[in-house]
């Protein structure tokens, strides 16, 4: 089976989930008649239509190979940045280093992708953003908060472009007899990582009871978290056939996937809560913000990534 | 052409998603008064109004900012349709108005900042006099408040870019005009109006 073979049935099986999904959304939003219960369906399929919209730029980028894709995760990490640091408190003499940070190293990171730079991609940030920033903030000579200031900025960094960056840097490895399959393992992940969340609200929603992190996210239930996870781990493990990992090697892939989610959600979840707010934003209607939809990914991404290169290239 | 470049610039970079909050879009004629925190300011509150307000609305720019260079000068007066006032002007008290008078009795709308400089406070400095003429001149013209949200943020002044910060822009309710106010407890009320609208008072 050819590459696009795959990809045009696993599109057309993420389309069939969506038509399924959207008629369940329809049928409910007929049957529901308490307030509560209308809004929690008007959420629904708010998110529904929302994931027709992101599975339709998905599709579109790979259509169009490794360079949009790398570009639409460019965008996001653009627009995960922009959300991240509009909630975040920064000052006067914290320009120069958002300069350095969108206009620098955000497209730098991207572009060490398309070139295939692997060594440069892994410090860029770390290292060198780690060094220049600080020192762009200690220019504008502003001591106030330096510390915490420069903390915060380095970490959005590291959350929405280090972190991001490695679900398409996916399409550089180099797997051994699989031209081209980055976009199998890119895939892999995005469903997994999404297909737990999604699951873990619908079985939250259903049987959630026990509260695993009432203060920090108390939308988040051990139901959903066993239920939603175990149905994302399965569904990784019926992916194998995409991916060089044998069905109990992808379930083992999956699992790293959904547990990374899952703190991602987690801690992102602390991060909203200690500023204040309950969305990143409001660019996708139903989900927030676009960080809302990616916490997940960018948590599981760099270890899927690293997993990957370790044990298959 | 050049209008839909510069909104879906001015979105990319800042968003500039607009809230109503007491007063809907509406093609009556209008004074929005701002803070002005920022050169992106005329930028987001034009952006930020529907198509067909945009045609009669008029933003107040300064002369020695966006009437500087060909590019600028061309965007000012042709794509936001924008008045340039000289803030340099010596004469007569009021004399400053005189092209802003001729926008209203057109029956066009205004976009005016009271403050007349940028600020980098959230809230706010106190308001030239301008808006209590012009609102004694036009008592038909509705008064809006309307309060940036975030462009000290994002373009700070004195700095050349401004940065991906998401910028919202607020219309609040009329500002009523009572019978006999006097000029200072206008604008001060006029300015509370305004600050009222900053994030963390609004529910």
């Amino acid at each position: 089976m050819s590459l696009t073979d795959k990809l045009f049935i696993l599109f057309g099986g993420i389309s069939a989930l969506l038509g399924i999904a959207s008629v369940i959304g329809f049928m409910l939003s007929r049957k529901v008649t308490s307030e509560n219960g209308r809004a929690t369906v008007a959420n629904l399929n708010a998110r529904i239509k929302a994931w027709w919209v992101m599975v339709a730029i998905f599709a579109v980028s790979f259509a169009l190979g490794r360079g949009v894709t790398v570009v639409l995760f460019a965008l996001t990490s653009f627009y995960t940045l922009r959300e991240f640091i509009s909630l975040t408190p920064t000052r006067g003499a914290d320009h120069l280093p958002l300069v350095a940070a969108f206009y620098v190293l955000l497209p730098l990171q991207y572009w060490l992708i398309w070139t295939d730079w692997y060594a440069l991609f892994t410090i860029l940030v770390p290292v060198y953003g780690f060094l220049l920033l600080p020192s762009l903030a200690a220019l504008k000579g502003d001591a106030g908060e330096f510390l915490l200031r420069v903390s915060r900025i380095q970490w959005g960094l590291m959350l929405t472009v280090y972190c991001i960056s490695h679900a398409p840097a996916l399409l550089t490895l180099d797997l051994p007899g699989r031209p081209n399959e980055g976009f199998l393992l890119l895939f892999f992940l995005i469903t997994v990582a999404q297909f737990s969340d999604v699951m873990q609200y619908v079985f939250g929603k259903l049987f959630g009871r026990t509260k695993v992190a009432p203060v920090v996210s108390p939308s988040k239930t051990l139901e959903g978290l066993v239920g939603g996870g175990l149905s994302a781990v399965a569904a990784g493990a019926g992916l194998w056939w995409i991916t060089p990992f044998t069905p109990l090697a992808a379930a083992a892939m999956a699992l790293a996937v959904v547990a990374m989610g899952f703190l991602g959600g987690l801690s992102l979840s602390a991060v909203k809560r200690s500023m204040g707010v309950k969305d990143w934003g409001t660019m996708i209607s139903g989900h927030g913000g676009v960080l809302d939809r990616m916490d997940s990914l960018s948590f599981a991404a760099p270890v899927f990534f690293h997993l990957t290169r370790y044990f298959y290239t | 052409m050049i209008d839909l470049l510069l909104i879906g610039l001015t979105r990319f970079i800042v968003g500039g998603q607009a809230q109503w909050i007491g007063a809907v879009p509406d093609t009556r004629q209008r004074i929005y008064f701002a803070n002005h925190a920022s050169h992106l300011d005329t930028l987001l509150i034009w952006s930020a109004l529907p198509r067909p307000l945009r045609g009669t609305t008029h933003p107040i720019a300064a002369a020695d900012y966006w009437g500087r260079g060909k590019l600028r000068r061309h965007i000012a007066l042709k794509v936001l349709n924008a008045v340039l006032v000289d803030r340099a002007t010596q004469g007569p008290p009021g004399a400053a108005l005189a092209p802003l008078r001729g926008v209203l009795a057109e029956g066009e709308s205004l976009v005016l900042f009271p403050e007349g400089t940028r600020g980098n406070e959230r809230l706010p400095g106190p308001f030239k006099s301008g808006l209590y003429w012009l609102s004694q001149e036009f008592p038909e013209v509705e008064l809006i408040p309307t309060y940036l949200d975030n462009p000290s943020r994002a373009f700070p002044k004195g700095t050349f870019l401004p940065v991906p910060i998401s910028c919202t822009v607020r219309f609040g309710a009329p500002l009523l005009r009572r019978a006999g106010e006097e000029k200072d407890a206008f604008l001060e009320r006029a300015r509370a109006a305004v600050g009222a609208l900053a994030s963390d008072t609004v529910p």
